[in-house]
């Protein structure tokens, strides 16, 4: 009954593509930059390639671009540095600056992709963007290496140059360079050839891969946001799902509002979304098939069942069923619809949370007073408390990268997100205040979205925070907002 | 002190059209009833209208006379579901009225405050529904007749920001269905 934005509409042209790499920094060695010549294809997914590439002209592929002045010494003292900053110690770390030139061509207007580049950048943390008005020359020709001095001048340490142009067949080709200034060398470099509805992407794209070369991280900027879209009076609320890029571009909405629907989460493959919804009878589980529109229950339980997440493999769905005074944990396989029990208590288990390699569960439980953090293995055995700090610990998430469990913590009147390790040591407080919750992973393991409601602004918003909470920014959204789930990277 | 309360909120919606004037009447005295610092306290103000005798009493046995006059809801404690002294004398008002007026089923819709996180509040609202649910089994009121549902913090009452609301909102009401005829 409720229309779905398949996912062609939210992806018109599923075609955006990496192209002739000048230079892929660490993966190209010596000797095969022959100028003109292709270098080595941008990693990608097979999935991925077969997708971008339907739908494109092999024209586009063996499109040259002017020749570029390498040699090849500075590339092998490139391919020694594998990272310029590492993010991983602690929050010590100073971000390192870069310039973002102005993309000449003309492709201009919102989705130019300097304003998106550097819109990204803004909120990475780790990458400084230095302000275009302080740049002594704005643009530097992409064919060749720029002069370092006026960059050394404003002591950036990246220079990035491009250009963003349309093909003779109206397709928008985007180029970029990646300048070390200290070294005068190039250490990353592609192109793009696609359908111009995508050009956000594109410089989300980039965005990716500039990081990636200088943080050794992947990336989290090619990346979507489901969520909870708030209108209404607060004690009649209109509920409906949303979806939009991690930078609030291109909100879709994926319910009419109908029927309150609350803490949606991705499946791996960004293509399913399981969340609770209030229908006629019981409040369930669904799942809503993104691309399709379609939409079933999952199980068949008898009760409410609430708190889904996916398996990282994206066969199960975790998720607790309330029956009586009680709520357990139960999955449900997907391809068989068997269900499993998992928990088996007089208490509270919810907010389960599956950890990267599927072998563990973190989750809460009020089993032992007050809400706490337990971890168990998937199928239920062991359960062992972890959260032994001063409060109530809920709605624990696993990073994807495994070194954390992020999770709300109620002390006293405050709420704030904080994380910890899987075994309950290192715990910090990211952000505090009158009420935070509901934190999800960025893909990269290094940033957290939230919703925060402040007493007297009628409604909660989102925001993102670095790991460190050296960093924090709203997510901008249409209205009010809450129950943000961070897409895995789609490129 | 902020509190406000829609027509369309649980407690009113179980007017019908010709009850509009009826059911503001009612709002004024669950809006005086707010301003008690915690409602629980105070089992009269929600009967206070229907006592009081102001005209045009509720008809023995009609969802006016059940919500004015016997009280349609309990209040709990900040993360509790175990029935106050008060919410006790509010359930054995209501399962002597439900066995009165036996045609109908109900729903009893457990709720909780905004000051918790929100899948624990499904679980919360859903505890404070079955307690409410099994008091009144126990007073023999037929299992039957009752269906529980949680909206955990999704439908608050009163939304002012501090205490003297969310104090309103940890509650489970019993909403009256169709007859059986």
């Amino acid at each position: 009954m409720t229309p779905v934005a398949p996912w062609r509409s939210l992806f018109p042209h599923s075609s955006s593509e990496p192209l002739n790499p000048l230079l892929n920094g660490p993966s190209t060695g010596p000797g095969t930059l022959a100028s003109g010549t292709p270098a080595v294809a941008q990693p990608m997914s097979r999935r991925a390639v077969a997708k971008l590439l339907s739908g494109l002209g092999a024209a586009a592929l063996s499109a040259p671009l002017a020749s570029v002045p390498l040699s090849v010494a500075p590339l092998s003292a490139a391919r020694a540095q594998d990272r310029y900053l590492d993010v991983r110690p602690g929050g010590e770390f100073k971000p390192v600056s870069i310039a973002v030139t102005n993309f000449a061509g003309e492709n201009t207007g919102p989705n130019h992709p300097t304003g998106v580049i550097i819109n990204n950048f803004r909120h990475s943390v780790f990458l400084n963007p230095l302000d275009p008005k302080t740049f002594i020359s704005d643009t530097a020709p992409l064919d060749q290496a720029p002069q370092m001095d006026p960059w050394k001048a404003i002591n950036a340490q990246f220079v990035v140059t491009g250009r963003s142009t349309r093909t003779a067949d109206g397709r928008l080709q985007t180029e970029f360079r990646l300048w070390d200034v200290t070294s005068g060398q190039q250490i990353a470099g592609q192109q793009y050839v696609t359908d111009p509805s995508n050009g956000r992407r594109v410089a989300h794209i980039i965005s990716d891969t500039i990081f990636s070369r200088i943080t050794g991280e992947k990336g989290f900027f090619d990346t979507r946001v489901v969520f909870v879209d708030e209108t209404g009076s607060r004690d009649r609320r209109r509920k409906r799902l949303a979806i939009m890029d991690q930078d609030g571009a291109n909100v879709r909405y994926l319910t009419r509002g109908d029927d309150l629907v609350v803490t949606p989460r991705f499946s791996p493959s960004s293509q399913d979304i399981t969340y609770m919804s209030f229908g006629a009878a019981d409040p369930k589980v669904l799942l809503l098939n993104i691309e399709t529109g379609q939409r079933e229950v999952v199980g068949n339980f008898p009760g409410m069942t609430f708190s889904p997440r996916f398996s990282p493999d994206g066969q199960k769905i975790v998720m607790s069923l309330s029956q009586g005074a009680s709520s357990n944990l139960f999955t449900m396989d997907l391809r068989s619809r068997n269900t499993t029990r998992l928990s088996d208590s007089s208490s509270i288990d919810t907010s389960p949370s599956y950890s990267p390699d599927g072998a563990q569960i973190a989750f809460e439980s009020d089993r032992g007073g007050t809400q706490q953090i337990y971890i168990m293995s998937s199928s239920g055995s062991a359960p062992r408390r972890v959260s032994f700090g001063d409060g109530r610990y809920s709605t624990p998430v696993w990073s994807p990268r495994g070194d954390y469990i992020a999770f709300t913590r109620q002390k006293g009147s405050s709420f704030g997100i904080g994380v910890m390790k899987p075994d309950g040591s290192g715990e910090r407080i990211l952000t505090e205040g009158f009420h935070n919750e509901g934190p999800t992973w960025a893909p990269n393991g290094l940033f957290l979205m939230f919703f925060r409601d402040v007493p007297g602004q009628g409604g909660p918003r989102l925001f993102m925070v670095d790991l460190y909470g050296r960093g924090e920014f709203p997510v901008p959204t249409p209205s009010y907002a809450s129950d943000p789930a961070w897409s895995p990277l789609l490129n | 002190m902020g509190f406000h309360m829609s027509v369309g909120s649980p407690g009113a919606r179980i007017f019908g059209a010709r009850g509009v004037k009826l059911a503001m009447a009612l709002s004024v005295a669950l809006a005086i009833a707010a301003c008690a610092k915690n409602p629980a306290d105070d089992p009269t103000a929600l009967a206070g209208y229907g006592a009081g005798g102001r005209g045009g009493a509720a008809t023995p046995g009609s969802p006016q006379d059940f919500a004015v006059n016997v009280g349609d809801r309990v209040f709990f404690e900040s993360d509790s579901s175990e029935l106050t002294q008060t919410a006790q004398a509010t359930l054995d008002k209501q399962a002597r009225w439900l066995q009165q007026y036996n045609r109908y089923n109900f729903t009893i819709e457990g709720h909780a405050d905004e000051r918790g996180t929100r899948e624990y509040n499904f679980a919360l609202g859903a505890r404070r529904a079955e307690a409410t649910k099994n008091y009144l089994a126990a007073r023999g009121v037929p299992a039957s007749r009752m269906r529980t549902i949680s909206y955990g913090k999704e439908r608050p009452v009163a939304t002012c920001d501090d205490i003297s609301c969310w104090s309103q909102n940890r509650r489970a009401v019993t909403v009256l269905g169709a007859g059986q005829s």
